[in-house]
C-alpha cells in the first residue's frame, strides 16, 4: 500500500512539475503575476511529492519488501540496515529517484529562499528547473520505474553488488549528486537570463552561491569516491581515470570554470556570454555524466543499467536540454549588453586564462573519455585509454593553470603591475626551489615530473598564504581586527588554493615515490618495504553478517617498534557469489601504510601485498580544505539571505 | 584597441588553446591509444613484440598453474578457436576465475607468449566484459544464457 503510495506521489510530482514548467514561463511572458506566482507553491508540492515517493521506497528497502522488483534485485534481507538503505541509490531505479529528489530540494530551495529575486526571473528560473525535472521524472516512470512491483515476489532478494557495500555508498553518491544536480541551478539561471536578455552583476551574485554550494558537494563526493576506491579496489590507487570518474571529474573542472567567470561578472561586468555559456556546459557535462553512467554505455561498476531503450532516451534528453539551451543561447546571446573593457594584465584577465586553461583541460578528458566510444560506434575497433593519454594531454595544461593560480590573486582589477606581483612572489618562489630540494633529498632523485610537481605545491601554498598575510597585513598592528573584517570569501579563496596545493603534493607524492612489494608469506614470516619491517602474524577466517571472510594479521615494525596492526580481509558474499578486497591501511608518517591479503598458495602460505604510499593522507586533506574554503565563501555576507535586498533598499532610499 | 579587436584577440586566444588541446590530445592518442583484440584477431594482426594491447577472451578450464615463486601466474585464454599463453605476476583481481571471461593489458614477449602487466576483471560472476562478448560472438561461441544474462 504505502508503495502503491509512493509510486503515485511520483506521478503526481510529474504533474506538478509539468505545470511548473509550463504556466509560469507563460506567466512571464504576459507579465502576469497571478501564473508566475504559481511557481513557489508548485516548487514546494514537487518537493513534498518526491520526498513521500522517496520515503515509501525507502520504507520498503528498510522492511525488505521483495514484492518490489527493485528491492528484490538490489537488497537481501540479512544485510546490515544502513546498506539495506544506501542500497535504495546503489542500483539504476534508485539513483534516478535520488537524483530528482535532489533537484526538488534544489528548485523548493529558490522557492523558499529567493525573496530577493526579480519575481519574473526566479518563476523561469523555477519553471527551468521543472522542464529538467519533467524529463527526468518522465524517464524513470517510463523506463525504469523503483516502484515496479513483482509477481510472486522472491521469498529472499538478490543482494546488493558487495562491492558497493562499503560505508563510502551512504555519503559518495548523495554528495556527488548534490554537485552534479546543483549545477542545475547555474543552467536554469543561465537559461532564464537569456530568456531574460539581461545578465548583471544582481545576476552573478545569486547564481554564485548556488554554483559554490554544487562546486563544494562535487569537490567533496569526488574526494569520497576516490577515497572509497582506494580503501575497496585494494590496488594502491586513488585514481584511474576510468569513464565513471572523468564522467564527474569534466563537471568539476567546468564549475570551477565557472565559479571563477561569474566573479568577473559580479566585479566587473564583463564575460557575460562566457558565463552563461559555462553554465550551460557545465550543467551539460553533469547530463553527459548521467547518461555515460546510467545508459551503460561505457562499463564499469557503475553502469547499472545496460537496457538500451534507457540509453536512447537519455540521450534524447540529452540533445532536448542541451541543444535547445545552445539554440537560445545563440539567438539571444547577441542582445546581451556588452560588458566592460579590461587589459591582458589584470584579475579579470588572469581569471579568463583560468578559465581558458581549464576548459581545454576538460575537453581533453571529454575527448579521452569519448573517443573509444566513437571509435567502437565508427567501427574502427575496440580501444581504450589510459593513464598515459592523461599524463600526455591533462598534465601539460592543468601545470600551468596551477602556476597561474598563485599569481592571480595578487593582480589588482583593471590593469595590474606584473613586475611588482612578481616581486611579491619571491616567497613562494623560494619555497617551490625547497620544496623539489626536499622532494629529491627525501627521495634520492624521483622522476622530473614529482620535482615539478613538489615545486608547484610549494609555490601556490606559499602565494596563497602570502596573498592572505598581504591582504590582512598580518604582521603589523591591528591584524586581528583586520582578520575579522575580512570578507569569509577571502578565507574561502585562500583555503581552496591551499587545499589544492595540499592535495597536489600528496598525488606528487602518491605518484611517484609509491612503494609496492608482492610476495608469498607463511604466518610468522617478514619481509620489509620502505624502512618498514612488517609480519604476517596470522590468517583466519571471520564472519560477517552476510559474508565469509578471511582476515590477515600484520604487525608493522620499524627500528625494532611495533608501530601498528593491520588486519585486511577477503570476502566472500554467498548470496552475490561475489569476493571483494579491504585493504587495511595505517598512516605513519605522514604516508600509508597499506595491506591486502590475496590467494593461499596451497602450501601454507598467503600472497600478500603491500604498499608504502607517501603524503596520500594530504590529498584528503587538501580536499577536504577546498570544500572547506568553499563553505566559508558561501556563509559570505554578501549571500546571506536578504544581504542583496538590504542593498537594493539602500538603493531606492538613495533614489 | 577597441572593443571589438580586443574581443577579437581573447576569442583567437580561446580558439588557439582548445587548438592545442586537440593536437595535444590527437598526438597522444597516436602512442597511447590502447586496441583490444581476441587471439583469433592477433592471427590476421600480428602485433610486434612489445607493442601494449589488450587481450580478451575465456580463462581456458585448467590452464591456470603457478611457478614455484608463488606469484607468476600462467594461464591461456581462448575464445574457443585460438588460444594464447598469459604470463602474469602479481595479484589476480578478486573476480578471475577459469571459464570465466576476462581482459588483460600488456605486450607479447619475444617468446611468442603475452606478458600481462595487468588483469582486469571488473565484472561479475554473472557478467562478461562487453569486448570478450563480442569476440565470442563473432567466432559463434557466443551462450547468452549462460554469460550474458542480467540478474533476474
Amino acid at each position: 500500500m504505502i508503495v502503491e503510495f509512493g509510486h503515485f506521489a511520483l506521478v503526481l510530482a510529474l504533474v506538478v512539475a509539468f505545470v511548473q514548467a509550463v504556466v509560469p514561463l507563460w506567466g512571464a511572458q504576459q507579465n502576469d503575476a497571478r501564473l508566475m506566482g504559481l511557481a513557489r507553491p508548485a516548487a514546494m508540492a514537487q518537493l513534498l511529492c518526491i520526498l513521500i515517493a522517496f520515503g515509501a521506497l525507502m520504507q520498503a528497502y528498510i522492511v525488505s519488501d521483495f514484492s518490489v522488483a527493485a528491492v528484490a534485485r538490489n537488497s537481501n534481507s540479512l544485510q546490515p540496515l544502513i546498506y539495506r538503505m544506501a542500497g535504495l541509490w546503489g542500483n539504476h531505479e534508485g539513483s534516478l529517484l535520488l537524483w530528482v529528489a535532489i533537484l526538488a530540494i534544489y528548485g523548493a530551495a529558490v522557492a523558499a529562499f529567493g525573496d530577493n529575486l526579480p519575481p519574473r526571473l526566479q518563476a523561469r528560473v523555477l519553471a527551468v528547473q521543472a522542464t529538467i525535472a519533467l524529463g527526468f521524472l518522465a524517464f524513470m516512470l517510463f523506463t525504469s520505474n523503483p516502484f515496479a512491483r513483482l509477481d510472486p515476489a522472491p521469498a529472499d532478494g538478490a543482494e546488493l553488488n558487495p562491492i558497493l557495500q562499503d560505508p563510502g555508498l551512504a555519503f559518495h553518491p548523495p554528495t556527488l549528486y548534490l554537485g552534479y544536480v546543483g549545477l542545475s541551478m547555474a543552467f536554469s539561471f543561465a537559461v532564464a537570463a537569456l530568456l531574460e536578455g539581461r545578465v548583471d552583476a544582481a545576476w552573478a551574485r545569486w547564481v554564485r552561491p548556488w554554483t559554490l554550494a554544487a562546486w563544494t558537494c562535487l569537490t567533496f563526493g569526488i574526494g569520497a569516491g576516490s577515497w572509497w576506491a582506494y580503501h575497496t579496489l585494494g590496488w594502491g590507487g586513488w585514481w584511474f581515470w576510468d569513464p565513471v570518474e572523468n564522467a564527474s571529474f569534466m563537471p568539476w573542472l567546468t564549475a570551477t570554470a565557472l565559479l571563477h567567470s561569474a566573479i568577473v561578472v559580479e566585479k566587473r561586468d564583463a564575460l557575460k556570454g562566457w558565463t552563461i555559456l559555462l553554465a550551460i556546459l557545465a550543467f551539460a557535462l553533469s547530463l553527459i555524466g548521467t547518461f555515460l553512467v546510467r545508459s551503460g554505455v561505457i562499463t564499469s561498476v557503475h553502469a547499472f543499467a545496460s537496457d538500451p531503450t534507457r540509453g536512447v532516451f537519455i540521450l534524447a534528453l540529452l540533445i532536448f536540454y542541451i541543444g535547445g539551451a545552445l539554440v537560445l543561447f545563440a539567438w539571444r546571446a547577441p542582445a546581451l549588453k556588452p560588458g566592460g573593457l579590461f587589459a591582458p594584465v589584470s584579475r579579470e584577465g588572469a581569471l579568463l586564462i583560468n578559465n581558458l586553461l581549464l576548459v581545454s583541460a576538460a575537453a581533453t578528458v571529454f575527448l579521452g573519455t569519448l573517443y573509444p566510444l566513437f571509435l567502437d560506434v565508427a567501427g574502427g575497433g575496440s580501444v581504450s585509454v589510459g593513464g598515459p593519454y592523461y599524463n600526455a594531454t591533462f598534465l601539460p595544461i592543468v601545470l600551468p593553470l596551477i602556476a597561474l593560480a598563485a599569481i592571480g590573486p595578487f593582480l589588482s582589477w583593471k590593469r595590474a603591475d606584473l613586475p611588482g606581483v612578481l616581486a611579491r612572489l619571491k616567497l613562494a618562489l623560494a619555497a617551490a626551489i625547497l620544496a623539489s630540494i626536499l622532494g629529491w633529498w627525501l627521495n634520492r632523485g624521483g622522476p622530473l615530473l614529482a620535482l615539478l610537481g613538489a615545486a608547484l605545491a610549494g609555490w601556490l601554498f606559499v602565494a596563497a598564504a602570502s596573498e592572505f598575510a598581504g591582504r590582512a597585513r598580518l604582521f603589523t598592528a591591528g591584524a586581528l581586527g583586520r582578520l575579522r573584517r575580512l570578507p569569509r570569501a577571502a578565507y574561502g579563496m585562500t583555503f581552496a588554493h591551499a587545499g589544492l596545493a595540499i592535495a597536489i603534493l600528496g598525488m606528487t607524492g602518491s605518484s611517484a615515490w609509491k612503494q609496492e612489494d608482492i610476495r608469498v608469506l607463511r604466518p610468522g614470516e617478514s619481509a620489509t618495504i620502505a624502512g618498514y619491517s612488517y609480519r604476517l602474524d596470522s590468517v583466519g577466517p571471520v564472519e560477517g553478517p552476510n559474508y565469509h571472510a578471511t582476515r590477515a594479521q600484520f604487525t608493522f615494525i620499524r627500528d625494532g617498534e611495533a608501530i601498528a596492526v593491520l588486519t585486511p580481509e577477503k570476502r566472500f558474499y554467498p548470496v552475490a557469489a561475489t569476493t571483494t578486497t579491504q585493504a587495511a591501511i595505517h598512516v605513519s608518517r605522514l604516508a600509508d601504510l597499506y595491506a591486502v591479503i590475496g590467494e593461499p598458495d596451497g602450501k601454507g602460505g598467503w600472497t600478500v601485498r603491500v604498499y608504502h604510499e607517501p603524503l596520500v593522507p594530504l590529498i584528503w586533506g587538501g580536499i577536504l580544505l577546498m570544500a572547506a574554503g568553499g563553505v566559508v565563501s558561501l556563509s559570505d555576507r554578501r549571500y546571506r539571505v536578504g544581504a542583496p535586498l538590504r542593498a537594493r533598499g539602500a538603493e531606492a532610499v538613495l533614489r | 584597441m577597441t572593443r571589438k579587436r580586443r574581443r577579437l584577440m581573447f576569442v583567437s586566444l580561446g580558439l588557439l588553446m582548445l587548438a592545442g588541446a586537440t593536437a595535444l590530445a590527437l598526438t597522444a592518442f597516436k602512442d597511447n591509444l590502447v586496441f583490444f583484440y581476441s587471439p583469433t584477431d592477433l592471427l590476421a594482426k600480428p602485433q610486434p613484440p612489445g607493442h601494449a594491447f589488450r587481450l580478451g577472451g575465456l580463462v581456458e578450464q585448467g590452464s591456470v598453474a603457478k611457478d614455484a615463486d608463488g606469484l607468476t601466474i600462467r594461464f591461456r585464454i581462448t575464445d574457443k578457436k585460438n588460444e594464447l599463453l598469459v604470463v602474469y605476476r602479481g595479484v589476480l583481481p578478486d573476480l578471475f576465475r577459469e571459464g570465466q571471461g576476462v581482459v588483460v593489458e600488456g605486450s607479447l614477449a619475444p617468446d611468442g607468449s603475452f606478458a600481462a602487466s595487468s588483469v582486469l576483471a571488473k565484472h561479475d560472476e554473472k557478467y562478461m566484459p562487453p569486448e570478450v562478448a563480442a569476440a565470442l560472438k563473432k567466432n559463434g561461441e557466443w551462450r547468452p544464457a549462460s554469460s550474458a544474462a542480467t540478474t533476474p
